[in-house]
């Protein structure tokens, strides 16, 4: 196995009559971030549910590491970091207290123990707040101290389910950042958002789900290609310096995979290109070399939202 | 909590897991923590020390001789007579009291307060919160109880000096006996329901009345020795502290056509079943309720 990994084979989930979560089967592995998106009540928490052993599969198994989180949780979960539904922490306890109970639980060393809760403490911003019980904490600062436990024993897997929820602006690109980070850290990442510019932002891979089926998972742009009537992308460029339109109609658009390029406004660009992943990074290399003055080269959130309408809609 | 397993180990940095009991242990410590820093602890335990002041009270204004009476007939000892006053008539209500306060919601408010989202994704098993939690609820109760001991033999060394009967020892270990088995129960309904005020609410109504009256009803009306209820089986942490045992026998009505009857009293070893099975079989239940209850 080349790296951590997560799968889920053959899962579904029947809550009496009705179907929450349909043989879904999908196997993510290495160092990536993976966003799973749909709609509420489409089975991604419980998804995630079952991965962390929280609820029991009707049918099939969830694999981490390629252990059975069922058969052996103790083990699956030894390498995994997961935030689910915004948990509470006992109000009387400090966040201190709270982060060395899961230190212990997940065996620290004593002498790591404390060093090490700072640590995380410090990545979420909560230091001023370390010895002060939890029970006067807001909602976003409980989430905060929650991203905190996950990140204690440092993990391979991390299982996160809508984990800016709660959390403001500040606090949201907080945690993009941390989980950007860890990207970095050889770590795979599975996150469940709403948030389609946080996806598109941090992640790698998008998994879509909808009525408890899977309906497609990818690579970003394959995704976002995928929904478009030509199988192309579209990419949005931000630049230093002002570009005149004769370079964009002229240069850019004869670019190869390049089907049009348009200029919203003097220091940005909108272009649509072709093919998936490795025409998007001739792209970005032929830009480069260019030296338009390029400072941000990303998938259009428009084109996800788009994808992800398209997908869902087709599911109604 | 240092003990670590070598047949587990994790993935992540080659570090090795706790042991499952190691787990528990953790568990208990922050339980207690819990427990001590929440206001329910001192809420219990200034309940048994107003009931020990108003003992006290009473003892010291009325004499320990008119609430306690050793008739010279049928008492043999003054200083029995004394703590089955004090310690027969009141401990099964301190007992059930800390069932209800740390048993009732320990399990329940693990689901309705969602605390129980930031244990269970972690790698331990469920059984190590379950009985980690026990013993914390257990421990908290254990302290009560032996606050509540140490005022009863206060009071008892103060009025009969050393002579503290070995009955009192043989009825302080049958109140463990029923304090465990109660925690057990109180466990188990915590874990058949996801309220908090739920699961206590039913223990409360099961220990402070429904018990008593099934127990009333089934001896009284029926004439059906009632083993099969856990207060039942706690008489004998007041009967040990009578003069003589009392046992189960026929009665007589009172009066021209009154009921002839049966009075029950579960013996010693009845009584340690009666409240062994309650403990064994609501543990059992409550554990494999816990481990099939799914955080929806």
């Amino acid at each position: 196995m080349s790296g951590p990994s997560i799968e889920a084979v053959n899962l579904s989930k029947r809550y009496g009559s009705f179907l929450a979560l349909s043989n879904l089967s999908l196997k993510i592995e290495g160092s990536k971030c993976v966003g799973f998106l749909g709609p509420n009540g489409a089975g991604k928490t419980t998804t995630l549910k079952i991965f962390t052993d929280m609820i029991r599969a009707s049918e099939g198994k969830a694999l981490i590491n390629g252990i059975d989180v069922h058969l052996n949780k103790k083990k699956a979960l030894s390498s995994v970091g997961s935030l689910i539904e915004s948990p509470e922490i006992y109000p009387s306890l400090t966040p201190r207290e709270a982060l060395s109970m899961v230190s212990e639980i997940r065996g620290l060393p004593r002498a790591e123990k404390r060093k090490k809760i700072e640590e995380v403490v410090s990545e979420v911003k909560m230091e001023e707040w370390l010895d002060k019980k939890v029970g006067k904490f807001s909602k976003g600062m409980k989430q905060r101290i929650n991203i905190a436990a996950a990140l204690l024993s440092d993990p391979d897997v991390f299982l996160l389910d809508e984990p800016t929820t709660g959390l403001d602006p500040r606090g949201m690109a907080e945690v993009r950042d941390i989980v950007k980070s860890l990207k970095t850290r050889n770590r795979l990442i599975f996150m469940s958002s709403h948030l389609l510019n946080e996806v598109q932002d941090i992640c790698d891979e998008v998994a879509m789900i909808d009525h408890g089926k899977l309906l497609v998972y990818d690579s970003l742009s394959n995704v976002t290609s995928r929904a478009s009537s030509d199988g192309g992308n579209i990419v949005e460029i931000e630049l230093l310096r002002d570009i005149d339109q004769r370079t964009v109609n002229d240069d850019i658009a004869s670019l190869a995979n390049v089907s049009s390029a348009e200029k919203p406004d003097p220091r940005k660009l909108r272009i649509h290109f072709l093919g998936g992943i490795q025409n998007q990074e001739k792209l970005l290399l032929d830009l480069a070399n260019m030296k338009i003055g390029m400072i941000s080269f990303h998938i259009s959130a428009s084109a996800l939202e788009d994808t992800y309408m398209k997908l869902i809609k087709d599911t109604l | 909590m240092s003990k670590v397993s070598a047949t587990i180990p994790s993935t992540t940095g080659g570090r090795l897991l706790p042991t499952s009991v190691s787990q528990v242990g953790t568990i208990t410590k922050y339980e207690l923590l819990n427990y001590f820093r929440s206001r329910r602890f001192f809420i219990l335990l200034a309940i048994g020390l107003i009931i020990s002041g108003l003992l006290t009270g009473l003892v010291a204004d009325y004499g320990v001789s008119n609430v306690a009476p050793c008739q010279p007939i049928s008492c043999s000892s003054p200083a029995l007579a004394f703590y089955s006053f004090w310690w027969g008539n009141s401990i099964t209500f301190v007992i059930v009291l800390s069932g209800i306060f740390f048993g009732g919601d320990a399990i329940s408010g693990e689901f309705q307060n969602k605390t129980g989202y930031f244990l269970v994704a972690n790698p331990l098993r469920r059984s190590s919160i379950y009985i980690g939690k026990w013993l914390g609820a257990l421990i908290a109760s254990a302290i009560v109880l032996a606050t509540y001991a140490g005022i009863t033999v206060g009071n008892g060394l103060y009025y009969f000096g050393a002579n503290v009967p070995y009955q009192f020892a043989e009825s302080l270990s049958f109140s463990i006996l029923y304090l465990i088995a109660v925690l057990g129960f109180t466990f188990f309904f915590s874990s058949l329901f996801k309220s908090s005020s739920m699961s206590i609410l039913v223990t409360a109504i099961l220990f402070l009345f429904a018990f008593s009256l099934i127990q009333l009803i089934v001896s009284g009306l029926v004439q059906i020795e009632p083993w099969f209820i856990i207060t039942y089986g706690s008489g004998i942490i007041g009967n040990v502290l009578m003069d003589t045992y009392p046992t189960t026998q026929p009665i007589r009505g009172a009066g021209p056509g009154g009921r002839a009857g049966t009075t029950y009293a579960a013996t010693i070893p009845e009584g340690i079943a009666i409240l062994l099975v309650y403990f064994f079989a609501t543990a059992i239940l409550g554990l494999i309720l816990f481990e099939r209850k799914e955080f929806t």
